[in-house]
């Protein structure tokens, strides 16, 4: 048996991510084996010209279509889920940084009304509701979930770019981390 | 006198997040610094934007009144002369002002990288949601359990106590406890014991079905408080209840 093909199923059954330490136990090797065959995995698939690949998502390991496939996968398949507005961006960058944080805090630094915006996020499982701060009100405390990290792609909030602290805002140049879109 | 044209104030409301994002735009467009705003000049702008905006829904311009009020007020704190001699204690009436802003703007760089993680991450695909999730669900890790685990538990107790079997009719009894003092037993039981107790060793008998619910959402509201631990070696193993350390 092929370790690295054994671990192509694992991925191809999971159907979610799944860490090196559920694959190593799966498949009954070390953690080390499981990296170096999933790693060889990934060869594979890049040189064989697969359309798929294995992405490194939400703390884990996923079997995912290539992005340069997108076109047949969108014509076999309706996308239901419309994208975030900007408000609900804003407040879920709010609560990627701050977490956990209540929503009379996350008022404070947007100016404005938040309820709706943060029903959106909790229906979309990206926040959740992790508690509640003690103080007066009691109000509830909100974390991003790990679909919120699913949703965008990344493995940890560790890759969320650092916060914007130049102070002056007429500078033209004040998102100079997007000069890839 | 306006610094730009008020041709360029017709924008919709629904343009702004908000009046942070609102005065954000006035101070850019005016390429004024932000830790010196010309008060007097972006208030007027700010109050012809919202003059411009012909129906005022007034659930959202509520805000952006509050801040047009903000505004007038430190304009009119402004004109005031600064008192004498106590220059260390003056603060600037812009300082609050400025500080919000700052806060509001650090998180608008990340959003513009959401937008793009957002846009590059659906174009990529996974295989669906499994269809029987019951029938696949991934092992949970060590000593991990879900929510169904504890209902089967549940369920578990009741058909033992050949709850199900009886008539539908019954004698509805004065409740003698409240879930706070039945919360308080659970507590003080888990805690008799830091290594943790058997899940159904919380269950007092002769179990009685008012018992076991109330004593089960006890024990859910003091998992959901955190004070209380649920641990399951495997699928099939005992429940166990163990303290929280308080923090």
């Amino acid at each position: 048996m092929k370790l690295s093909a054994a671990i192509e199923c694992l991925l191809f059954v999971a159907g979610e991510p799944l860490t090196i330490p559920e694959i190593a136990r799966a498949a009954g090797v070390e953690d080390s084996a499981a990296q170096a065959a999933l790693q060889d995995l990934q060869r594979r698939l890049e040189e064989s010209g697969s359309g798929l690949q294995v992405i490194d998502i939400a703390g884990g390991y996923q079997l995912a279509s290539r992005p340069e496939y997108e076109e047949p996968i969108a014509r076999l398949i309706a996308r239901s889920a419309s994208k975030l507005s900007r408000a609900a961006l804003e407040t879920a960058a709010i609560i990627a940084y701050r977490q956990p944080i209540t929503q009379p805090e996350i008022e404070a630094v947007r100016g404005v009304a938040s309820g709706s915006v943060l029903k959106t996020l909790q229906d979309r499982g990206l926040i959740e509701d992790v508690g509640r701060r003690q103080t007066v009100g009691r109000p509830i405390l909100y974390s991003t979930t790990r679909d919120f990290l699913h949703y965008f792609g990344i493995t940890d909030l560790g890759e969320l770019p650092p916060l914007d602290d130049s102070p002056v805002d007429s500078a033209p140049d004040s998102s100079g981390m997007l000069e890839s879109t | 006198m306006p610094l730009i044209a008020s041709s360029a104030l017709r924008f919709k409301l629904s343009a702004f997040e908000g009046p942070l994002d609102l005065l954000l735009h006035l101070i850019r467009e005016n390429r004024v610094d932000i830790y010196d705003i010309p008060i007097a000049e972006i208030t007027q702008q700010y109050l012809d934007y919202l003059a411009s905006w012909e129906s005022l829904d007034l659930t959202i311009a509520g805000e952006y009144i509050v801040m047009a009020a903000t505004l007038l007020e430190i304009k009119s704190r402004m004109l005031l002369p600064k008192p004498p001699a106590v220059e260390e204690e003056y603060e600037d009436p812009r300082a609050e002002l400025v500080e919000r802003l700052l806060e509001y703007q650090r998180y608008q760089g990340s959003i513009e990288t959401l937008r793009l993680w957002e846009e590059e991450r659906s174009r990529i695909h996974f295989r669906g949601t499994l269809e029987n999730p019951e029938d696949y669900a991934l092992p949970l890790g060590e000593g991990e359990m879900t929510a169904d685990h504890l209902l089967h538990a549940l369920k578990r107790l009741l058909e033992s106590a050949g709850i199900g079997e009886e008539p539908v009719t019954a004698v509805v009894q004065r409740r003698r406890v409240s879930l706070r003092m039945k919360m308080a037993e659970v507590l003080r039981k888990v805690r008799a014991n830091p290594a943790g107790v058997v899940f159904e060793t919380l269950f007092s008998e002769p179990w009685q079905r008012y018992e076991i619910v109330l004593t089960f959402l006890a024990l859910l509201e003091l998992l959901r408080m955190g004070r209380v631990r649920a641990q399951q070696k495997n699928p099939k193993g005992e429940i166990i209840i163990s303290p929280v350390e308080a923090a």
